[in-house]
């Protein structure tokens, strides 16, 4: 029953999320309205992460089978896949090293930069509490 | 023997469950990555409705039972991001700024690739969503006018790719910090790259896997924008 209700809840999400897409003109899929708003609701604890765990982590790890059918449809592209194969595999290639790149080396400089201003912060804080402490004892 | 399965509610199903299984079994037993159970299912499929001259309506009527499920599937990452919130607190003006600018790269290649080697519109706005992880990919590709089935063969050699070489590019670039590693392979390989996050390690994999969620709703904004210009 546990993981009927979960799944239940993901449901609830999912028709909100196909209501919205339908209402809203974006192009934005259904899922990602659903997955926004669980999102919030999480955060909000308006659902808690017991309340839809197992099912949520049932539905990730059997995800990659839900790609075969859609993947066997190549066979009703295979002449615009032909045609463009040599070069989806080189911008898919070189995009990919361009991409993994480029986020790692901004993230690596964030993340110093984050850490260089916290240390000095860090600093001056326990600068502070030392002298006040030396007041405390005078 | 074809209108049976015309009618059939679950040849499909069966078919693929079956197929993926040998797919994974294979996977696990020559550990070689490009050998991913999807790939070997859907060829081992494609072959066989070839072979027994089935058409791909006729599997597709009894396989959307799976189809069917990837929406509530994507749905569910908001749960391992929630499990990150902390993290995800810590340091998010790193976070959103470089896998906002890894997505806007990943658009931009897509389009300066296009214009390079003439893929046709469809091509390209099937293409645009190729860092993404399928499930967001497939979504948006179908609700900008591509041509799906191109975005999965696209999200794949992105993925695969990624996975392999992410070690080399990691040491090409210089990155070493666990967080930045992670995000560098879940922003640019999606969930197929993030196997191989987890394998390096816990931060870099969580971090990924992260960058799979973040990058998606990125790209939902981004690539929509840029689908108008060809």
């Amino acid at each position: 029953m546990k993981l009927l209700f979960q799944f239940g809840i993901i449901a609830i999400f999912t028709f909100i999320g196909e209501i919205l897409n339908y209402i809203i003109p974006l192009p934005i899929p259904a899922s990602i309205y659903g997955l926004v708003l669980l999102f919030a609701a999480l955060c909000m604890k308006i659902i808690k992460l017991e309340q839809v765990e197992n099912a949520a982590d049932f539905f990730l790890a059997i995800m990659p089978i839900m790609f075969v059918p859609p993947t066997v449809n190549l066979m009703t592209v295979w002449p615009v896949l032909k045609n463009n194969l040599l070069g989806l595999l080189i911008a898919c290639i070189i995009s990919t090293i361009i991409v993994m790149g480029l986020t790692g080396r901004i993230a690596q400089a964030l993340i110093n930069y984050q850490d260089k201003k916290e240390e000095k912060f860090a600093g001056s804080v326990n600068e502070q509490t030392i002298s006040e402490e030396v007041h405390d004892y005078e | 023997m074809n209108s049976f399965l015309e009618v059939s509610s679950y040849f499909g199903l069966v078919l693929t469950i079956a197929l993926f299984w040998l797919g994974h079994w294979i996977n696990k037993k020559t550990k070689i990555s490009f050998l991913n159970p999807i790939l070997i299912a859907a060829a081992l499929i494609i072959a066989l409705l070839a072979i027994l001259d089935i058409d791909f309506e006729t599997y597709e009527s009894s396989a959307s039972i799976i189809s069917k499920l990837l929406t509530p599937a994507t749905i569910c990452y908001a749960v391992p991001l929630y499990r990150q919130l902390n993290i995800l607190k810590e340091r998010l003006a790193a976070i959103i700024i470089s896998v906002a600018c890894g997505s806007a790269a990943s658009v931009i290649c897509v389009f300066g690739f296009t214009k390079l080697l003439n893929f046709p519109p469809e091509v390209y706005r099937a293409i645009l969503p190729k860092s993404v992880t399928t499930a967001i990919g497939m979504g948006l590709s179908e609700e900008m006018g591509g041509l799906v089935p191109i975005t999965i063969a696209a999200i794949m050699i992105t993925g695969l790719f990624g996975g392999a070489a992410a070690v080399s590019i990691c040491r090409l670039f210089h990155i070493t910090d666990p967080v930045a590693i992670g995000l560098s392979i879940g922003t640019s390989s999606h969930a197929v790259g993030t196997s191989k996050a987890i394998e390096i390690g816990e931060i870099e994999g969580a971090m990924s896997g992260l960058a799979i969620v973040v990058a998606g709703l990125m790209t939902v904004i981004l690539a929509p924008l840029a689908s108008g210009w060809i």
